[in-house]
């Protein structure tokens, strides 16, 4: 059995009650806007770029614990990142959530965003945790206009 | 259970007006013995579907496995059966609702159906370029959609007439609103996401001084409490049949004569014809008119067996003990520190939607279904009333008659848990 603890870890209540890079990012280069039509989860990403490089990325928004915890933990860990680092970590990610993970050297690989894998085993809550990063995968294509989930 | 007939006249009943014995109520739904994560069911989401007992589930059954068979076409014995079957339930809903007429009575899919048929029908005849359409700010979106779709199709104008902080219309901004160019009314009876009871009757004839007639929808009121379309005087009234505790894909329409003879037919096809050359049609009869291919007999059958089941149990009484549990669950709930009860008209069927502090409503909803207990978390399909109370979402918790005071004690123990979680 599924256990609420496995969802609810302390990291992840953590990053619910204080998102990091939690706010409007004055010259973004890139943003978009991403929304839960099922549960009214919005989320926006700013992304500065500079030469390939997530030079800083931050976000803003309102959701349930799963998803605004996924967006801090998304930031963090992309802060520096190159535009082809972000996109394996971005499969990495979307493997984990899915319960696709072959081994836990597979979850070595996304280091601290591990703590999201428990995820795997609420179906209904798969796509709170995964609309940050489609959103922020939205801002790097362009567009700046909304993803949604459905 | 007694068969219906004997039981339907509502003055019979009111000498009745025992308790209901729950606990025997319990035994004939299936689903109220399964376990959720291990722990026994507590099925609080009666406003998203009601659950079905075995005399409906037996119904379709009994329809797939003995009667199967197109209806209103075959002379052969199957289709004779299977139509006389599908016409009695309609018979059946025209007694529940107190039609006049079983012509007034059109199966549709579900509430959803029933008013986009007015919107089109209706609407697109009868609605012109600088009409208005008057709905509330407590509607469903499908109380709210069809009716864009029509204002964008003919140039009209929706409005809505607001509410208070405690979810109850405006009545004086109504009475502002209805003028000359209004051509419609269509509100909610029982708002889904609020649980308020609009006051429908008086809202009817405050339209119908200026003749403006009134759409009511019935989703969540008539599985819930005995509603008259005579009583009410309303011109439409549109129902689900999932959440009146029968099938799914089934639902009710109830229009007055008058209107459904001057409206066009929604869609075309078989079964609403009665004379097909290729130069002109001659439409049947109503109800057929609006009822185009082949319907969801099952369902159709299905909805019979439940209109029977609910009006065996009565719903004098139905609404007597809900209105017992829903003032048992308001109190019990508002000791819970830092939650809020988005909803607190005066007059409310069996719907809690509550905001706890610090904590997202989807975030409360998996824990409760960790704990067996079924919520709904999110914008009930009412995106507006969110922004009127400004929060993104709620859980719900909404009533059943099938529901115990029991349950609203375990409820009210995992809301607890949801604080041990996130605080
Ligand atoms: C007030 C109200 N109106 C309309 C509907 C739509 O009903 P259905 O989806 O069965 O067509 C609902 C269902 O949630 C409702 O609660």
């Amino acid at each position: 059995m599924s256990e609420l603890s496995d969802l609810y870890q302390e990291v992840i209540l953590d990053h619910n009650k204080s998102p990091r890079n939690f706010h409007k990012l004055e010259g973004a280069t890139r943003t978009a806007e991403g929304y839960n039509p099922l549960c009214g989860d919005k989320v926006t990403v700013y992304i500065k770029l500079e030469g390939g490089v997530i030079k800083e990325i931050s976000f803003e928004g309102s959701g349930c614990a799963i998803s605004k915890a996924s967006a801090s933990m998304m930031t963090d860990s992309l802060k520096g990142k190159t535009l082809a680092e972000a996109e394996g970590l971005f499969e990495a990610v979307h493997k984990m959530l899915k319960g696709e993970m072959d081994s836990d050297a597979d979850l070595l690989g996304i280091g601290k965003l591990a703590v999201l894998s428990g995820v795997c085993n609420f179906p209904a809550r798969v796509k709170c945790a995964s609309l940050s990063w489609h959103t922020f995968r939205a801002a790097l294509q362009g567009g700046g206009g909304m993803t949604s989930t459905e | 259970m007694k068969p219906a007939h004997e039981v339907t006249d509502a003055k019979s009943w009111r000498g009745a007006r025992s308790p209901l014995d729950v606990a025997r109520i319990r035994e004939d739904f299936p689903i109220l013995k399964r376990q959720v994560h291990g722990k026994p069911l507590v099925y609080l989401d009666n406003a998203a579907t009601g659950q079905k007992p075995q005399v409906v589930i037996d119904a379709v059954n009994r329809y797939y496995a003995t009667e199967n068979s197109n209806i209103h076409r075959g002379i052969h014995f199957l289709s004779e059966i299977a139509t006389a079957d599908y016409e009695e339930s309609r018979a059946k809903v025209k007694r529940f609702l107190n039609a006049s007429d079983t012509g007034e009575i059109i199966f549709v899919r579900g509430t959803t159906e029933g008013i986009n048929l007015v919107a089109q029908s209706y609407g697109r005849r009868f609605v012109k370029q600088g009409d208005e359409i008057l709905i509330s700010a407590m509607e469903h979106h499908s109380n709210i959609v069809p009716w864009q779709i029509l204002c964008e199709q003919v140039g009209a104008r929706l409005r809505v007439v607001p509410m208070n902080h405690d979810g109850e219309l405006l009545i004086e901004e109504y009475e502002r609103l209805l003028n000359d160019r209004t051509k419609l009314v269509s509100v909610a009876h029982v708002s889904n996401a609020l649980g308020t009871v609009n006051p429908v009757k008086q809202l009817v004839e405050m339209a119908h001084r200026r003749k403006i007639p009134v759409l009511l929808d019935g989703a969540q009121a008539a599985p819930h409490m005995k509603v008259d379309v005579q009583e009410l005087g309303c011109d439409f009234y549109a129902f689900s049949g999932h959440k009146l505790f029968g099938p799914t894909g089934i639902g009710i329409l109830y229009g007055k004569s008058k209107h459904l003879e001057a409206m066009p037919p929604y869609q075309g096809g078989g079964d609403m014809i009665s004379l097909v050359t290729f130069e002109k049609t001659h439409y049947n009869i109503l109800p057929y008119k609006f009822e185009a291919g082949t319907p969801h007999i099952a369902g159709g059958v299905g909805l019979g067996a439940a209109v029977d089941y609910l009006s065996g149990i009565g719903l004098e009484a139905v609404t007597a003990y809900e209105k017992e549990l829903l003032a048992y669950a308001t109190e019990a709930l508002c000791t819970v520190q830092g939650l809020r009860i988005i909803g607190t008209a005066k007059e409310k069927a069996a719907v809690l939607s509550f905001v706890l502090d610090g904590v997202h409503p989807h975030d409360i909803g998996t824990v409760l279904d960790q704990e067996g207990v079924a919520i709904r978390a999110g914008h009930h399909c009412a995106m507006p009333v969110m922004q009127r109370f400004g929060v993104p979402a709620t859980a719900r918790a909404s009533f059943a008659f099938y529901n115990t005071k029991e349950e609203v004690d375990v409820l009210v123990r995992a809301v607890h848990k949801v604080l041990k979680v996130f605080r």
